[in-house]
């Protein structure tokens, strides 16, 4: 089934970028849908099984296989919506934006289940590929700049994904080419050679955070969201980042398995630390509001790694918060094609009063907010709790403090914006002709925002399951 | 021989850091896909003989020919100037890539494997360090296309070493290769040639904050 998936989710990328051809695109990219959720039903009926030698639907990768079902139709939905309206709609970079957009969503769903490090990593270079399509779609001089800077810093971080492997092949006894799969690690894992095994987890680790969008390397997912259409930025910043933390996630998995479990989460903490660090710094500054929720993401992320070094309950608290944070981060960024819809613009002193332009639209940002930054009925504040939690059982008191302090300046920062969006006048606008945009378009967002509350305050006990599955072999 | 030229690698690494023209970039980066050609050949010469023809290929004909010439076409076509403008003096690059070897040397007399050849993971790590520091101090994006090519050298060294054990992990490393410098050289350094008249980093600095 997977190598049907792979097949024939490639033939209909491939055909997407051939014809021209404004329904038949339209067709095909149907078509990949019902594909993909029907794979994503597959994988669920058959849970826990292998596929293909080199994929396994095991819990941590049917969760975020789910996730990104979820996400990606109504980004496809955003995204005819986007291709439809846009002023340079030529068949050309239609074909390219929606083949792109197949290849990216088919690498992240095969990366997630795959049960081996070296597919992952093969997997992990093709969406670099096709997020640079995306990225690169108004074609003009800052798209190429966005462009470039992602491809380069991806490219070298895929190399020091690379570098990590070939340490982990060293740190091996055995060698026979299954050798590197994740479960013939666990199993013998007390063979494995620390030092080689220490300097595979740094170079892994660096190369995934700039999927991650963590500390080393983050700037480039930065830029990419930035220049990227709001749609393919929201895939971005949700399955994606998703990507990175499975990547991530697995390694430290067989990591925790061995003496190095402590030295790891120092390493981990210290790069979530820091990331914190620089989003508060760029969220207190920044000016342009796409730019401050892909900071936003950076936040998140670092506090999702604090919860993995800080482990225990943390373990728990990281699976959850990475999936209700992709479907809030997500909708928030479907919810920003139509903010600039309204006022061709996306730096803060020309955006405002947005009740007024779009009220569904205002309605959906400010649940949004209240969402992102984990305020009570939000479905976050159930994982940023146990974050916390994690910490201070794991007598991190000071770190603690000095985290909640960081995230009180984000959430101010934020709200400034936030607030400064929705009532303040904004200068400068002629509101003579604002598009009226059809209240139905926010309907993904409800249905995402109100999802992630739901999963978080009331979690379905399959939910709670299939987490407790995926952090099993950490406890 | 294989040491000797693995040591002829290393002091390519040096030539580079105090070299001042783009073309003698280029020469370089071209004998190293030559040296790369042998060190290859030295190193895998027991495996399968199908696979040992279709590496050493990719080196010749990819990092010694394709590359090269694709990178002479693009100095050639977008009229970049004769010098690599590095930020730094070659003085200091020349004393900054020796500790890169120093520390590279000292690592790894801290690593204990008898599987490894040690001379291997020195030429490599460094390299890998090298290429970074290019990247860091060159003014221009095809000296930081290069950085990168350096980059990819030190890792296929590396991928060498562990290669008589693993070739599928060498065979991976060429597929990184290709498709990484396509992606690269071939897209994107054609685009921001035709966009961007003078092709230097400062011009990259307009995605800001506010």
């Amino acid at each position: 089934m997977i190598l049907f998936y792979l097949i024939s989710a490639s033939l209909l990328g491939a055909a997407l970028f051939i014809n021209r051809k404004r329904n038949v695109n339209y067709a095909l990219l149907s078509t990949f849908l019902v594909i993909q959720i029907a794979f994503t039903v597959y994988a669920c009926i058959n849970f826990n099984k292998d596929s293909a030698n080199y994929f396994t639907f095991d819990a941590l990768g049917v969760l975020m296989l789910v996730t990104a079902t979820i996400i990606s139709v109504p980004a496809a939905f955003h995204s005819y919506v986007y291709i439809e309206e846009s002023e340079e709609n030529n068949p050309r970079s239609r074909a390219t934006y929606f083949g792109a957009l197949v290849f990216l969503i088919t690498a992240v769903s095969a990366a997630y289940i795959a049960n081996h490090i070296a597919v992952v990593w093969i997997f992990t270079e093709i969406t670099t590929l096709s997020a640079s399509a995306l990225i690169y779609h108004h074609r003009n001089k800052l798209a190429l700049e966005g462009t470039w800077k992602y491809v380069f810093i991806c490219a070298i971080s895929i190399t020091f994904v690379f570098i990590g492997i070939l340490f982990l092949s060293l740190s091996l006894t055995n060698s026979d080419a299954d050798a590197l799969s994740y479960k013939n690690l666990l199993l013998h894992k007390d063979l494995l050679n620390t030092s080689w095994l220490r300097l595979a987890f740094l170079f892994v680790f660096t190369g995934f955070t700039a999927k991650l969008g963590l500390f080393p390397m983050f700037t480039a997912g930065v830029d990419a969201k930035d220049k990227a259409p709001g749609p393919a930025a929201a895939l971005l910043s949700s399955i994606i980042m998703g990507m990175g933390f499975v990547g991530i996630f697995r390694f430290y998995i067989v990591i925790a398995n061995t003496t190095l479990l402590h030295w790891a989460s120092l390493v981990v903490g210290i790069a979530a630390f820091l990331s914190l660090f620089i989003a508060t710094v760029y969220m207190i500054k920044v000016k342009n509001i796409k730019r401050m929720m892909a900071y936003s993401s950076v936040e998140h992320m670092g506090l999702v790694m604090l919860g993995v070094a800080a482990g225990g309950i943390g373990y728990y608290a990281a699976v959850l918060h990475i999936i209700l944070h992709s479907f809030v981060k997500s909708s928030l960024f479907f919810q920003y094609n139509q903010i600039y819809k309204v006022y061709k613009n996306k730096n803060i002193y020309y955006i405002g009063n947005y009740f007024q332009y779009n009220p569904t639209g205002a309605i959906v940002v400010l649940l949004a907010f209240l969402s992102v930054t984990a305020m009570p009925p939000s479905g976050l504040f159930v994982s940023e709790f146990l974050i916390f939690r994690s910490l201070f059982e794991a007598k991190q008191m000071l770190l603690l403090i000095v985290v909640l302090l960081l995230l009180t300046m984000i959430i101010w920062a934020f709200a400034k914006n936030i607030f400064k969006i929705l009532f303040i006048p904004p200068v400068n606008f002629d509101a003579t002709d604002v598009p009226r945009i059809n209240p139905w378009r926010s309907l993904s967002q409800f249905v995402l925002i109100g999802g992630a509350a739901w999963l978080g305050l009331n979690p379905p006990a399959i939910f709670v399951e299939l987490i407790n599955q995926s952090i099993a072999k950490l406890i | 021989m294989l040491h000797v030229t693995l040591i002829l690698f290393l002091i390519t690494l040096f030539y580079l850091s105090i070299a001042n023209r783009m073309t003698t970039y280029v020469n370089v980066l071209i004998l190293q896909g030559l040296l790369l050609f042998v060190v290859s050949y030295l190193e895998l010469k027991h495996i399968d003989t199908l696979n040992l023809i279709l590496i050493m290929l990719e080196t010749i004909v990819f990092k010694a020919l394709a590359v090269p010439i694709f990178l002479r076409r693009v100095l050639k076509h977008n009229h970049i100037t004769r010098e690599a403008e590095p930020f730094l003096p070659n003085f200091v690059s020349l004393i900054i890539t020796t500790i890169i070897v120093v520390i590279t040397i000292v690592l790894s007399n801290a690593m204990e494997d008898v599987r490894l050849d040690k001379m291997f993971f020195v030429v490599a790590l460094s390299t890998l360090f090298t290429g970074l520091y290019f990247i860091a101090s060159r003014r221009k994006i095809i000296t930081h296309v290069m950085g990168y090519l350096i980059i990819e050298n030190g890792v296929f060294i590396l991928s060498l070493a562990v290669g008589s054990e693993m070739p599928v992990l060498v065979n991976l490393g060429i597929m990184l290769d290709i498709f990484a410098s396509v992606l690269i050289l071939g897209i994107f350094l054609n685009k921001i040639g035709d966009v961007f008249k003078d092709v230097d980093v400062n011009q990259l600095t307009n995605l800001k904050d506010y």
